[in-house]
């Protein structure tokens, strides 16, 4: 299988769209012959980051990298970045508004469902700068 | 009650809920084992939805694509809320059958539970 690489923009604020980058992802993993598990763990990660990024970020990019033995999904920002990564990743902390709290979203779950659901989770982030998001999922067919 | 595996048709689940299809009636003898009931996107992301029914009022372009990654197979709006166009749109695009209830969360959790669907984590 030859790798394929895919970027798309996400734009802060855009609640539209958000989240059809993943399910562009979602298919094209699918249209792959991907397994359902690992179909469904991508595309959930890379909702929740995307979510993240049109909640929390600046506008920024989404991209995943394909090859028979594993995806890659990429997500970086321009926004405020995260000052504690730890306190981050701590199930039900949020710093999200009121207003996407009345979407679903903003429990504090988003960090911690993405550790889950993949095989390994890289975040890095400076205070100003933006956050740095990887995760790796591993086909194992 | 653990074991019990009852089995639904969307057309029946539909017409216990006295709902009307808004989107994918074709889809109407699809099966169904497990269903949820949220307004907690989050919630539905953070567990097992593949091929469940998925109960909620909140009726957003967000609503239609948490379903559509993770997994859940038909959409049932509480409390008559009814989707704009684009909502619709969306599903159709993602093959989700969009349904709408007249029934709160609480009566329409209720129908189904007797009816005899498990809940998304397996237990009654």
């Amino acid at each position: 299988m030859t790798s394929i690489h895919k970027s798309y923009h996400v734009a802060k604020n855009d609640f539209i769209h958000a989240g059809e980058a993943s399910i562009h992802v979602k298919n094209l993993l699918k249209s792959m012959n991907y397994n359902q598990d690992l179909v469904r763990r991508v595309a959930i990660c890379g909702y929740e980051a995307e979510m993240n990024l049109v909640m929390h970020g600046g506008d920024g990019e989404l991209s995943v990298d394909v090859n028979s033995e594993r995806v890659i999904l990429e997500v970086a920002d321009r926004g405020p970045g995260i000052l504690d990564i730890e306190l981050a990743m701590q199930e039900g902390y949020s710093t999200a508004k009121e207003e996407y709290r009345e979407m679903g979203f903003g429990a504090g779950m988003g960090l911690p469902n993405m550790k889950k659901n993949s095989d390994a989770l890289k975040i890095t982030s400076e205070p100003g700068q933006g956050t740095h998001v990887s995760m790796t999922f591993y086909n194992k067919g | 009650m653990k074991g019990i595996a009852v089995v639904m048709k969307l057309s029946e689940i539909a017409k216990i809920l006295e709902s009307d299809f808004l989107s994918g009636e074709e889809k109407k003898d699809q099966e169904f084992h497990y269903c949820r009931g949220s307004d907690l996107m989050s919630d539905v992301l953070a567990g097992f939805a593949e091929g469940s029914v998925f109960l909620t009022g909140l009726v957003t372009l967000q609503t239609v694509r948490t379903a559509s990654v993770s997994g859940a197979g038909a959409i049932v709006f509480v409390r008559n809320k009814k989707p704009s166009p684009e909502v619709i749109a969306l599903a159709k695009q993602e093959d989700i059958p969009l349904l709408v209830t007249p029934l709160s969360m609480f009566v329409s959790c209720g129908r189904l539970y007797q009816g005899g669907l498990t809940g998304v984590h397996g237990n009654r």
